[in-house]
């Protein structure tokens, strides 16, 4: 039983050749089906994410499965085969247990720390052990990268930095307020990437959004998109004073919120903490009003700087992550050659219990009028000079993990098992 | 005994030590060794009480150096109330060093337990200083949080978002928390005040003689009043009153300490 790992991600392939090769909604289900159908296949998780499709084999033979692999992703998809020459890539054994781990601790992610790839794992797997595709190197496989994955996270600080200006805000945002779900928001404008950050606020817990828009028919709209309401331009400011976060991000040439105007709109509140992000270029928000106590201004360099340094110190946690994982992947790949000897110390087992049993019936043949006690006697000798005799073997077999190749082949000559009668 | 009180000092200073370098790089390891050291030279210092409260038979604050300990072991206590009830990073690498100091100046004043003059034997002692020094632990943790405020708040301000940063917790919790304990240690002091004004009656015969520490402590008092006037008619939120329970705090100090040792009154203790 080897690992394949089949797919593309991207880094090898544009996003028409993921979309079409994704195993979404139905196609899920039949997709493993199918692939368990394939010959020398005996366990399967689908992994399809929109930056990523990748399936986990357990087959007989790696280097066999791989051009059975490429048919079945070309004609169950209906591509041509070659359009996926370039994008597939295939890993089996150590390789693919890499992979793996590397991909649920978020290290090949597109934003490399991201925490979505590891709840994507986790449906991936939950929904192959619902469909009862998966066998037990994938199960113990599967569960080991979930918990490689925790372990990374844990031990660095990976998925603790945002890396896109939008997510920068959000997490300012966290940092400034306890629970955003009591918070009101306010988008000021409706630039794209304003966009972003009032949808990553939402997914937040934010609940209250007003939309105030030059065009007011656009606000509404846009209200309406983020189940918010629209508020008059020229009455922005008058809101303001129930607002707790603002984005602004109009294409005014000119300041439209002054330190005066936030300076009585402060007062107004109480001094309430405000949180003010114009990724306006040219910026709408004068400088200025960041003096004022409880209010913070940042703007789209500020924030871009957040995400610059956040990059930096990412990698140096990926760094980190990367030495976890290969720890973690030793680690599995120890216990995985420690399956090779099974079979061997089964069939030795099966051997010894066998030529015991025939001597034992001979034995009691030739003597004949035994009682119960002296037959249970005897036999109880039996198992415990067979038991010493295959106990060395087998503790070899188990702990001698740089000699165990030659050990199985030793021990398969020297009694006689052959290889592949077991299973 | 007094071994006792030296090894709840020492298992503070080393509280004290792991919290600072939490500061600069915390671990899960590091968090939970500064909370078992706390933890344990928290168990000393009780034993170190009950066992100086059995030997006299009163409270033991009745001196500056059991005063200071007694105020040393509230703050220490309140500390892991916060702590369990908030959850909030950090604030052991805060709060551990002003322990510390108070312990410091306490293990430096003399220790020994001279007989209460008959006239403060009443179960006033008790109630009196307990509500005092719980209202005063209080104010310290107050102060405490309000200076983890300005840091962030600083921060934020100049835009340095560095780790301390991100292991800070956010300003609104802070804020909430310090004026959650202001609230805590003012009806405590009203009552101290209050409850010192019978027992003066009781064992003097006045409520009021103008003694320093009356007058530190009704201007302990108004500076709360201030406080909480500032934040909740005026707005003086966040950083501002942040300032301020750093102030009350102050005042609270040299109440504590300044007044007995610079000013002679009533409260100066048996000497």
């Amino acid at each position: 039983m080897k690992l394949l790992v089949t797919g593309l991600n991207h880094k090898t392939a544009p996003v028409e050749v993921r979309e079409r090769l994704a195993f979404d909604g139905p196609k899920l289900e039949s997709g493993i089906e199918a692939l368990l159908r394939l010959d020398g296949v005996s366990g399967g998780v689908i992994l399809s994410t929109c930056n990523r499709v990748e399936v986990y084999l357990t087959v007989q033979d790696p280097e066999r499965s791989i051009p059975l692999m490429k048919r079945f992703l070309s004609e169950f998809h209906s591509i041509k085969p070659e359009s996926l020459e370039d994008a597939l890539y295939f890993y089996s054994g150590s390789e693919g247990v890499r992979h793996l781990f590397r991909v649920a601790s978020s290290l090949d992610s597109m934003v490399v720390g991201e925490p979505q790839i590891l709840g994507q794992l986790k449906d991936a797997f939950d929904f192959a052990l619902r469909k009862k595709a998966t066998d037990v190197y994938l199960n113990k496989l599967m569960k080991k990268a979930i918990s490689v994955a925790k372990r990374v996270r844990t031990e660095t600080r990976i998925a603790e930095n945002a890396v896109s200006i939008s997510y920068a805000a959000v997490e300012l945002a966290k940092k400034i307020f306890a629970d955003l779900e009591t918070k009101t928001f306010m988008l000021l404008g409706a630039g794209e990437m304003a966009e972003l950050a009032v949808r990553h606020l939402i997914t937040n817990g934010v609940r209250d959004v007003r939309v105030a828009n030059r065009t007011y028919e656009r606000g509404v709209e846009l209200a309406r998109e983020f189940c918010g309401r629209a508020v008059r331009f020229e009455e922005f400011k008058d809101e303001l004073v129930n607002t707790d976060i603002i984005i602004c991000s109009t294409g005014a040439p000119d300041y439209v919120l002054f330190k005066s105007d936030m300076k009585r709109i402060m007062k107004e509140r109480k001094n309430r903490s405000v949180f003010i992000i114009d990724i306006s270029v040219p910026r709408n928000v004068d400088p200025a009003i960041n003096e004022l106590d409880n209010v913070y201004l940042y703007d789209v360099d500020d924030l871009q700087e957040v995400v610059d340094s956040n990059m930096l110190e990412r990698r140096k946690e990926a760094e980190k992550a990367e030495a976890i994982v290969e720890e973690e992947v030793e680690k599995f790949l120890r216990w995985e050659t420690s399956l090779d000897a099974v079979p061997v110390i089964v069939a030795l087992r099966q051997r010894a219990e066998e030529i015991k049993s025939e001597e034992l019936k001979r034995l009691f043949n030739r003597l004949g009028g035994l009682d119960e006690r002296q037959k249970r006697l005897i036999e109880t000798s039996f198992t415990a000079v067979v038991n010493r005799l295959i106990h060395p073997p087998t503790v070899a077999l188990k702990e001698d993990a740089e000699a165990r190749d030659s050990l199985i082949v030793l021990i398969r000559r020297l009694y006689g098992i052959n290889g592949d009668e077991e299973e | 005994m007094v071994i006792l009180f030296e090894l709840a000092l020492t298992f503070y200073f080393a509280a004290t030590i792991v919290g600072v370098v939490e500061l600069f790089r915390s671990s899960k390891a590091t968090t939970r060794m500064m909370m078992g050291l706390a933890a344990l030279g928290f168990l000393i210092h009780t034993v170190n009480i009950i066992l100086r409260y059995v030997l006299s038979n009163h409270l033991p604050i009745t001196n500056l150096h059991e005063a200071s300990s007694f105020f040393a072991w509230s703050i220490v206590l309140l500390f892991f109330y916060v702590e369990y009830r908030y959850r909030i990073g950090l604030l052991g690498s805060f709060i551990m060093p002003v322990v510390f100091l108070i312990m410091l100046s306490s293990s430096i004043l003399p220790r020994e337990i001279k007989p209460l003059s008959p006239v403060l034997q009443s179960y006033w002692l008790g109630i009196h200083t307990t509500l005092a020094f719980i209202g005063d632990a209080a104010f310290a943790m107050a102060a405490v949080i309000g200076v983890m405020y300005l840091v962030q708040e600083h921060f934020l301000k100049r835009k340095q978002l560095g780790s301390l940063f991100q292991r800070l917790p956010n300003l609104q919790i802070l804020d909430e928390i310090n004026y959650r304990l202001i609230t805590i240690g003012f009806p405590l002091l009203t009552l101290a005040i209050i409850t010192g004004a019978l027992w003066a009656e009781s064992a003097w015969g006045s409520y009021w003689r103008w003694d320093p520490k009356e007058v530190w402590s009704l201007i302990t008092w108004f500076i709360y009043v201030f406080v909480l006037h500032a934040r909740l008619r005026v707005g003086w939120k966040g950083k501002k009153a942040a300032y301020l329970s750093i102030i009350g705090f102050a005042v609270v100090l040299f109440t504590f300490f300044g007044v007995n040792l610079l000013l002679k009154g009533m409260h100066t203790f048996v000497r």
